[in-house]
């Protein structure tokens, strides 16, 4: 019961994301009116249904940004605070990300439970604003530009141009709508996949696992965002911002997706590094940022007359506000839930420098006299062993750095449970799980052992040399790992 | 191609509707002219052709509008072919009203006129033609519409020019003032159908400059 209420939060958000960025994909469709709105949140809900069950359930992504988050009650908190923001911002009509929200609603929480947060986030976050929408722009204005020379010479009949771009608005905003269920139901409901209350069903001779009837679940709370409030934000994308012509309004959707597809595709460039092409660098990129420089784009090349600057203003602010907002509401409702309803709301990660790590840290050349001093202590947050790391060694900021990361105390149990639950949902190989078994009934106190232990008995644990080629296999060895440490965590700490 | 059944059957409708315009214009020619011949019997069986042509050319245009709205076929360009096509269905009912009234009012128009009326049809048929062909251009190749305009506006100027030429000579014939003035009228009347189609041109130029901004 409790856990249903936690699993609201995470519905919460899939309707607020369903709500906010069915526009990216449908906007302009139906604020050009070669969609009527009924027909664009059918076809979205379908595909983000789609999108959400078939891909969104793989090994990659599973869990989500909220990974991070190690109590369920945070979760819930965590995702609460992002739908709200995002939900109020789709009252407001303007276009948002719910990545960032959640991201920022993270940071809340970290701040909260004293845990570090990467720098590189804020920085992916900021650069976004900046990066994405020029590069979206600039792929808007020469996509239309051409479109619009070779249209003229084509001599198409004007019904047919219609057709035909009402067809490539269906395709597009079909396409974009698979990717939005596929690529954000982890951040919807992936949290929930280690306390999953749904078993194993066959249906018609096809087994549907679990996870799968989870992220369904999810994929149905997106629809009813998309039927019941996204045409609030699609009206702003698709003429609040500068009315379009359908071909324009063609062109957004495909700049959008073209830059999503270029610039933050791993597959692609896996595919392009292992036939020997040259990469593309991969930058951090949204859709709902896309979507407005792409309609900036068409704006710029007809001498920005049409722009609606005050709308372009509301917009931005709306991008700067939403992540700080989340973050603070996070950080407010987080105190609520743990002082008002004494619900945990995070759990307490202790840190110690003890023998085993002082061991690997010298077989990675890294070595103080001043390690041998805090072997026996405990400290109750990073920060304080950072501290007495900087106060009583030489070691450099990355040493420090390494040194924390190895120290973080867990506790771990290889259970035949465990392993049962990981082989049914088939995220893992059989040589993967194959290694599991052996090291079955082992506890473990760091993460960083029992990970050394599974890498030592199967290569199919092993991460490979860190190269764009093997980017993809390392990217999805990590998932599994968190996957594996969250579901072979027990509560009580060991002391081996 | 997806859903490509409706849009051609439009096509064709509006292909269809431009024809009836076309044809009621090749008919204004001959009509006048058996008229001026004094063979009313052919001039009734012209007349009765154009009624027809216009009567078709209403429906298919209530068709066209009907099924561009319930299909939300073209929203961008949508009120302006509609717009079009309501100026250019004025076309044909000026061509049917002038051609209408000669039946009813039959006026006696002496031969040294007769070239003159002749001249203004033959413009006023021209500038139809050109408004026709400039339409088509607008669906398939914009870019043209500009020049085939041009014609239509030329056209009409002629018509313009043979129109007041003719209304000169009605007023220097030893006529009664009465017939002079029936004559003007119907001068004037003949003339409408190049006014019209010259407006038609008007809509037509500003919608091309739309497309293709």
């Amino acid at each position: 019961m409790e856990l249903l209420l936690y699993l609201s939060s995470g519905l919460f958000l899939g309707w607020s994301l369903g709500a906010n960025d069915a526009a990216n994909v449908f906007g302009t469709a139906v604020g050009t009116r070669m969609l009527r709105f009924k027909t664009a949140a059918l076809i979205c809900s379908i595909f983000v249904v789609l999108g959400a069950t078939i891909s969104g359930s793989g090994a990659t992504h599973t869990l989500g940004r909220l990974g991070a988050v190690n109590a369920i009650a945070g979760s819930f908190v965590v995702a609460l605070s992002a739908a709200l923001t995002v939900f109020w911002m789709t009252k407001l009509k303007l276009p948002v990300s719910t990545s960032q929200a959640i991201v920022g609603a993270i940071i809340g929480w970290n701040f909260y439970s004293h845990s570090v947060t990467n720098q590189q986030s804020l920085v992916t976050i900021v650069s976004t604003w900046i990066i994405c929408p020029i590069l979206s722009a600039a792929f808007a204005m020469a996509l239309y530009a051409f479109l619009r020379r070779f249209l003229l010479t084509r001599k198409i009949h004007l019904l047919h141009l219609d057709n035909m771009t009402r067809v490539g608005l269906l395709l597009v905003g079909a396409f974009g709508s698979y990717s939005l269920g596929a690529n954000n139901i982890a951040n919807v409901m992936g949290v929930f996949v280690t306390a999953n209350p749904f078993n194993d069903r066959v249906i018609a001779g096809l087994t549907i696992s679990g996870s799968q009837q989870l992220f369904f679940l999810g994929g149905l709370a997106i629809a009813a965002g998309v039927f019941t409030y996204s045409d609030r934000v699609m009206k702003t994308v698709g003429g609040g911002l500068m009315k379009l012509s359908p071909l324009a309004a063609f062109v957004v959707v495909l700049s959008q997706s073209l830059v999503l597809f270029l610039f933050a595709s791993e597959r692609l460039e896996v595919f392009l590094a292992s036939h020997g092409l040259p990469t593309i660098p991969l930058v951090p990129v949204s859709s709902s940022q896309a979507v407005v420089g792409a309609v900036i784009g068409i704006g710029l090349l007809k001498r920005g007359t049409g722009i609606r600057y005050r709308v372009l203003g509301e917009i931005s602010l709306g991008w700067l506000s939403s992540p700080i907002l989340a973050g603070v509401l996070s950080f407010f409702v987080l105190f609520f839930m743990d002082n008002v309803f004494e619900k945990q709301v995070y759990s307490q990660i202790e840190y110690r420098c003890g023998p085993k790590v002082i061991v690997e840290l010298e077989q990675h050349g890294i070595g103080d006299p001043g390690l041998v001093i805090l072997e026996d202590k405990t400290f109750k947050n990073p920060v304080d062993l950072r501290r007495e790391l900087r106060d009583k060694t030489t070691l450099s900021t990355a040493q420090i750095d390494q040194a924390v990361k190895l120290s973080q105390l867990g506790n771990y149990r290889i259970d035949s449970k465990g392993i049962k639950r990981l082989e049914r949902d088939g995220w893992l190989s059989s040589g993967q799980i194959e290694a599991l078994e052996l090291i079955e009934g082992n506890t473990y106190c760091y993460d960083w052992v029992l990970l050394r232990d599974l890498s030592e008995i199967s290569k199919e644990w092993r991460l490979r040399p860190d190269i764009v080629v093997n980017k993809f296999w390392n990217d999805e060895l990590r998932e599994k790992q968190l996957l594996l440490l969250l579901i072979f965590a027990v509560s009580d700490n060991a002391n081996n | 191609m997806l859903f490509t059944g409706p849009t051609r059957s439009i096509i064709t409708k509006i292909d269809e509707f431009l024809n009836k315009v076309s044809e009621a214009a090749l008919i204004l020619l001959p009509s006048v002219e058996s008229y001026l011949q004094g063979d009313l019997e052919e001039y009734e069986v012209r007349v009765r052709q154009i009624e027809i042509l216009e009567g078709q050319a209403d429906t298919t245009s209530r068709d066209v509008e009907t099924q561009m709205y319930t299909r939300s076929l073209i929203p961008e360009n949508r009120g302006d072919v509609l717009g079009l096509l309501e100026s250019t269905d004025n076309v044909i009912d000026t061509i049917k009203a002038t051609l209408l009234l000669f039946s009813q009012e039959t006026p006696t128009i002496p031969e040294s006129l007769h070239s003159g009326f002749r001249n203004l049809a033959e413009a006023c048929a021209q500038a139809t033609e050109s408004l026709v062909t400039a339409e088509h251009a607008f669906f398939r190749d914009v870019r043209m519409v500009h020049d085939l305009v041009h014609k239509v506006k030329f056209y009409e100027r002629e018509a313009d020019r043979i129109s007041d030429h003719l209304k000169r000579s009605i007023f220097q014939t030893d006529l009664d003032l009465a017939e002079k003035i029936h004559l003007r009228y119907f001068a004037t009347n003949v003339e409408k159908v190049s006014d019209a189609a010259e407006d038609a041109s008007q809509r037509l130029s500003i919608y091309a400059i739309k497309r293709m901004v």
